[in-house]
């Protein structure tokens, strides 16, 4: 199943202007946030994680992901909110890093939940307010609007910047 | 040893073939390096073999290129350029395609050398180059591998045309030996004594190209034992040697250097038995002009390829003997070069990685399957007996396929007694090569990365390093130099030293050639001797002034350098003036498979390299002691050992405090130990190390990662990284 995903995620990354306005939602505590699907390889159900010693709290450790292993951030613990036990929702995001900075192979986002792609024109988006009021916020790029609905759009570049 | 020699080459072609495909109209600096270094090692490992028609072409590009390199002329003709390093592609290919079908490569590459300097002098003089069609000939190489043995087996007579393309090329050799022949009437004879090397095969068959080479040059030919044909000849001349009379009107000085051109002559003893006064020669008894062309055409091979007897086939078919050699030559290489029937396939790295990964989710669905909730409670003996024997099936495939890619070093290190048997030769040193941990096996990928880096430094090693016999006698060191070449595990590294007694680095002479290339970045005064000493990795850095035809350009370290670096190695050299150099090549776990034992942290596993580990054992109360500073040691048999604590090493909770309750290991890494404490021991087990997701920042202690069998990823530790507190 997460293959198919797989192949159809990356056929459609040629074709620019189909996927450029799309988004993958997913969902952390009560919002919704979405990140660009250039870049999402495939969603996979949570699975063991090895944890690596001296590392950010938020980096939750290694996953074999059929033989690759791949680096995992908890993104909540990212967004400094409390961690939550893991249920059947939670899954794991597998975003290819190279499309954002070549060499960084995959990466895996640790999620409660993913939603749907949303399609967000830039016409439906408006940048976050410039006061950071807290410590989630600036990772936001832009918010974007899907009819009733407020989506916040992941900065993925200043959301895996090691300090 | 010829099929890796093929192997090796048709992959070196086939990455010269790409870039210069991929680039034709332009070439980058770093392109012209790329070309200038792979030509180096073709040439290399074809003088090696002693294919030096293919390594003189090779040495001709590998001169343009050189100078390519350092001048970067400007107004390139790129496309001529391309044109001419392809032609010479194109024929070593052919060459190689003869070597691989059991052929002699006799191909003369003369034509394209000529054609090359001309092109280079073009270059170097900034003039017009005359148009393409006038300065290169119709292709001087033949289409590979045309004609198989069998064909020329079973008809002799038609020239086939790998013969017709060499002889059309060097007509100035024709009235050369012509005139040699004419030169006067004073005949002398000779005898000579001839040996060939232990081991050089077909004994006969060389005996019988050096009577023919002989055939335009002397006459009345007899030789012992008489009939070379037959194979029972070569036990013959193995023991007693070849001898050889003979008539000729060369001096004693031709002749001898004429005999000595011979491939792989051992000793040479010539004596001229008296001088003959006779009339000119009557023509009849020159043999017939058609022979003599392809004769005198023949001449400038001598020193080349192993021997010319297919090309001899073809131009003597008139003769009696024709029949005989024809067999002879079609049976020799069947008899001694068992035709290179590879038993090698190409197969890439990246298949084998994804052969691994698979594997490692065939493990992960078995214990799914077998494993599964659905099954539990179920009374099902013949299914768990099935199971069982998949399991052990899925062990061995997955034993297997870790065995595919590791290698062990010894073809690489044998290799390297021939690159210093030949040098020896050459330079008139004596060098002793001592073999050391050659079963040490390593990652395909990483033999891929240092088989030149191993070449090139004990190419320079004897070149720069050892010194002449004489020299060293004077300074009380044995005539016979010596260099070890050894590899041995060290810690989650693999370690290859290269080392010998020869006279050391001239540091003084580093540093002045550095700063003329400036490569020096602060004053004279401030370097230590090890830095200067590193200076030689650097590219284009060569003290030799002379090039040789080993080393001397300036591009072995280059290449080991840069080898060494697309495997995350390190290269070290130590050299003390006088007593010798030591280079030490790293390389590190993280492409290797290493024998680890699991161990367990709390929640966590640990793979720790067993090549560190000297024991592990249960601490008792009473060895157990803290220093005034509140560092905590144990002594064991008599000796003291600092405890790490691995859980406080990597800050890892829940795990095992009271050091009793645990397990100690005593770790080495060089000379110094540790004892590291962890929950407990789980098991050895074999582990492709990967490196940890890119992502990671360095870690002290961690040397990568693996998967285990089921599929779990466990750490793995860097030894040496508990030790620098």
């Amino acid at each position: 199943m997460a293959m198919e995903h797989d192949v159809s995620m990356e056929a459609n990354y040629g074709a620019e202007d189909t996927i450029m306005d799309q988004y993958l939602t997913f969902v952390i505590e009560d919002e919704e946030y979405g990140v660009e699907i250039a870049v999402v390889k495939e969603i996979i159900k949570m699975v063991p994680i090895t944890r690596v010693p001296e590392m950010p709290e938020f980096i939750e450790g290694i996953v074999n992901l059929r033989g690759e292993l791949i680096g995992t951030l908890d993104v909540r613990k990212r967004f400094g909110i409390m961690p939550k036990e893991h249920d059947e929702e939670t899954c794991i995001i597998v975003i290819i890093g190279d499309r954002l900075s070549p060499g960084l192979g995959l990466l895996g986002l640790i999620v409660d939940a993913v939603r749907e792609t949303a399609i967000i024109p830039d016409s439906q988006m408006a940048p976050p307010p410039s006061a950071k009021l807290n410590y989630a916020n600036q990772f936001i790029r832009n918010i974007g609007r899907v009819d009733n609905d407020v989506k916040l759009l992941l900065d993925l570049e200043k959301f895996l910047a090691l300090e | 040893m010829l099929d890796m020699f093929i192997f090796e080459m048709t992959q070196l072609v086939d990455q010269l073939e790409t870039t210069i495909v991929q680039s034709e109209s332009e070439y980058n600096p770093d392109q012209i390096n790329e070309i200038f270094r792979v030509m180096h090692t073709i040439k290399g490992s074809c003088a090696m073999m002693l294919y030096d028609n293919i390594a003189a072409v090779g040495h001709a590009i590998e001169d343009l290129f050189y100078y390519l390199r350092e001048e970067s002329p400007k107004n390139l003709d790129f496309k001529r350029l391309s044109d001419h390093v392809l032609e010479s592609l194109d024929f070593v290919k052919a060459e190689l395609g003869k070597i691989s079908n059991g052929q002699n490569s006799d191909g003369d590459g003369s034509a394209l050398i000529k054609d090359i300097e001309a092109f280079l002098k073009a270059i170097k003089t900034g003039t017009s180059l005359p148009p393409a069609s006038a300065a290169s000939p119709a292709p001087a190489s033949p289409p590979p591998a045309a004609p198989a043995p069998v064909a020329q087996k079973t008809q002799p007579v038609p020239a086939p045309q790998a013969t017709s393309a060499v002889t059309t090329a060097p007509a100035p050799a024709v009235s050369e030996a012509k005139s040699e022949q004419e030169e006067g009437d004073m005949m002398y004879r000779y005898k000579a004594m001839i040996y060939f090397q232990d081991g050089c095969e077909m004994e006969n068959i060389r005996a019988y190209t050096l009577v023919h080479n002989l055939q335009d040059l002397a006459q009345d030919v007899t030789h012992v034992p008489a009939d070379v044909i037959d194979e029972s000849a070569i036990e013959l001349i193995r023991q007693n040697g070849f001898e050889l009379e003979f008539v000729s009107e060369l001096d004693y000085q031709r002749i001898n250097n004429h005999l000595s051109q011979t491939v792989y002559l051992r000793e040479l003893n010539l004596v001229e038995l008296g001088t003959i006064i006779t009339e000119a020669k009557p023509p009849v008894e020159q043999p017939p002009i058609p022979m003599e062309a392809a004769m005198a055409a023949e001449a400038p091979l001598v020193e080349s390829a192993a021997s010319d007897d297919l090309t001899a086939v073809a131009s003597e078919e008139a003769k009696k003997k024709a029949a005989a050699a024809a067999i002879a030559a079609a049976t020799a290489p069947s008899s001694a070069a068992p035709a290179a029937t590879t038993n090698l396939i190409n197969v890439s790295v990246s298949k084998l990685d994804t052969l691994q990964n698979l594997m490692g989710e065939l493990v992960i669905s078995e214990a799914m399957v077998t494993q599964n909730a659905e099954l539990q409670g179920l009374q099902l003996d013949n299914f768990h007996k099935e199971t069982r024997h998949l399991r052990k099936i899925i062990g061995n495939l997955r034993q297997t396929i870790m065995s595919m890619r590791l290698v062990p070093l010894s073809n690489t290190f044998f290799k390297q007694n021939r690159i210093v048997r030949d040098m020896c030769r050459q330079l008139g040193k004596e060098v002793h090569l001592e073999i050391i941990g050659e079963e040490t096996e390593v990652d395909k990928k990483i033999i891929e990365h240092i088989a030149d880096p191993i070449m090139h430094i004990i190419r320079n090693s004897i070149d720069h390093g050892v010194e002449m016999p004489d020299e060293r006698e004077k300074v009380g060191k044995p005539r016979k130099a010596r260099v070890i070449l050894e590899a041995k595990n060290a810690g989650g590294d693999v370690l290859i030293i290269i080392e010998d007694d020869g006279k050391g680095i001239d540091t003084e002479k580093v540093l002045r050639k550095a700063k003329e290339n400036g490569l020096t970045t602060k004053p004279d005064n401030e370097y230590t001797e090890k830095e200067i000493q590193q200076f030689i990795f650097l590219p284009g850095f060569s003290t030799n002034d002379q090039v040789t035809n080993f080393s001397g350009r300036g591009v072995g370290m280059d290449v080991v350098f840069k080898n060494l670096e697309i495997c995350g190695g390190t290269a070290l050299v130590d050299s003390v003036p006088g007593v010798g150099t030591t280079f030490t090549l790293k390389i590190p776990l993280t492409l290797a498979i290493i024998d680890g034992m699991s161990v367990r942290v709390a929640g966590a596993q640990y793979t720790i390299p067993i090549a560190n580990i000297i024991k592990s054992f249960k601490p008792q109360k009473e060895n157990l002691f803290t220093d005034p500073n509140g560092n905590e040691m144990i002594t064991d048999r008599d000796e003291v050992f600092n405890i790490v604590r691995l859980h406080e090493f990597f800050h890892i909770e829940g795990a095992i405090t009271n050091i009793e309750d645990g397990t100690l290991m005593q770790l080495e890494n060089g000379e110094q130990k540790i004892c590291l404490l962890v929950d407990e021991l789980l098991g050895q087990q074999q582990a492709v190390v990967k490196p940890l997701p890119k992502y990671f920042k360095r870690v002290r202690g961690i040397g990568g990662c693996t998967l285990l069998g089921n599929g779990d990823v466990s750490i793995i530790a860097d030894v040496p990284g508990f030790f620098d507190n």
